[in-house]
């Protein structure tokens, strides 16, 4: 995209749908999904890169919506927690939260669920010790992680 | 942030006219730093020039003894690369112990290097290994590279294009890691050639520096103990909450004698 003064046009590739959105060239990612097309499941959390509750699979790979620029993120693929599914079915990751208890406030969940979802497609059956290393930038500060690792070991189906 | 305009070039030509044209240009390739400093407002360029997708800067080859990175090739490309796990396995080591997952992924090595930070990883194994960084204008040695803190030897608007590591005999980096970022608190690299025994330390100073008396001692012997009693002084070392100067000469220490020990003996 070529920016000039002011607004530009992206086009974001966002859960398989194409969208045109109006952006000055410093909006980020997370605030184009957020305010623009109101796919708030990617969380504002520290806004600076630090807590990784607006994770969102770029190319199938968790980032950091915050510190992406919308701009610089047309011709990616684009998957937001509302993407992994079709209506109320839930994935596996997304079961094992739930069998798990895996939740309490749930505003780190959606960054977890999509980073969580990036493992096992890379790693299928991870121990408990590359859980806790590829979830290492998602950060919870209710539940202590115990019982999201225990549902990502799970949903890979390893002990 | 403050306004800049951005600007996605789709050659190297065109970033380079891109950066002359601009009043302020500053390069865009990950962003994972340059974002968080843009949005604490403590930058104000008034051009952005993406060149994180430019294919010229990308990739990846081994060959001739070296191993050549694209500038904005990203830490997770580097780690998975399985001619880098071949060649220099420190070097895949080292990129996949930097941040976490998502800074990863979007982070280059480039990037890391032309930031400069003091606690980055990069900046170890382009020393240690006696790297050269080409950029779109000249070749610069590692030595000249780095040049105070978070200050190298790049003009304003040049333009890193890769980094291009001897392949050493046998290296190891290891770091006390910031347990939160990942950063180090001290990082030693070294490496090994049949000319000569490098070891660079990243975290513990303003800048990335290399051990000269290490170095020697090891050219001796290249054993963990031929470190004992060799101490750095904690002078001029940085200090915050993390560590003191003190506690980072010491460090520097027992991250050069399990870099030695990681490397094996033989």
């Amino acid at each position: 995209m070529r920016g000039d003064e002011g607004m530009t046009t992206v086009a974001l590739r966002i859960n398989g749908v194409e969208h045109s959105v109006a952006a000055d060239g410093r909006r980020t990612l997370l605030e184009v999904l957020r305010d623009e097309l109101g796919l708030t499941g990617a969380k504002r959390g520290c806004n600076q890169g630090v807590c990784g509750a607006c994770t969102v699979l770029l190319d199938g790979r968790p980032v950091r919506a915050c510190l992406s620029l919308a701009a610089a993120c047309a011709g990616h693929e684009i998957t937001t927690v509302e993407g992994l599914t079709e209506g109320n079915e839930l994935t596996p990751v997304q079961q094992a939260f739930v069998e798990h208890g895996a939740v309490q406030c749930g505003f780190c969940t959606p960054g977890m669920v999509l980073t969580a979802t990036a493992l096992l497609k890379e790693n299928p059956k991870p121990n408990v010790a590359e859980v806790r290393t590829a979830l290492s930038g998602n950060l919870c500060r209710c539940s202590g992680y115990r019982k999201i690792v225990d549902a990502v070991v799970a949903a890979g189906g390893a002990r | 942030m403050h306004r800049f305009t951005y600007r996605r070039p789709a050659s190297l030509a065109e970033a380079k006219a891109m950066m002359a044209a601009a009043a302020d240009g500053r390069l865009l390739a990950g962003g994972q730093t340059l974002i968080p400093i843009l949005k604490q407002r403590l930058a104000q360029p008034s051009d952005l020039v993406d060149i994180g997708r430019l294919a010229v800067l990308k990739g990846i080859t081994v060959d001739g003894g070296r191993v050549t990175i694209g500038a904005v090739t990203t830490h997770a490309e580097v780690a998975a690369a399985p001619e880098i796990r071949r060649a220099v396995p420190a070097l895949a080591a080292l990129a996949e112990g930097i941040g976490d997952a998502q800074v990863r992924n979007r982070g280059t090595i480039g990037g890391s290097i032309a930031n400069a930070d003091p606690a980055a990883d990069w900046p170890a194994a382009v020393v240690a290994l006696d790297a050269t960084i080409r950029t779109d204008r000249r070749d610069i040695a590692a030595d000249a590279f780095f040049t105070g803190l978070m200050e190298t030897a790049l003009e304003a608007d040049e333009i890193v294009t890769a980094i291009s590591f001897p392949i050493p005999d046998t290296a190891a980096y290891l770091k006390f890691p910031n347990p939160a970022s990942r950063y180090a608190v001290v990082g030693v690299m070294v490496a090994r050639t049949t000319a000569k025994i490098r070891l660079a330390v990243t975290g513990a100073g303003p800048l990335v520096f290399r051990v000269p008396e290490m170095e020697r001692a090891l050219a001796r012997s290249f054993t963990p103990a031929a470190l004992d009693g060799l101490a750095i002084p904690a002078e001029g070392l940085n200090e915050d909450i993390h560590a003191s100067p003190e506690y980072r000469a010491h460090l520097v220490g027992v991250m050069a004698r399990r870099a030695v020990a990681a490397c094996g003996t033989s």
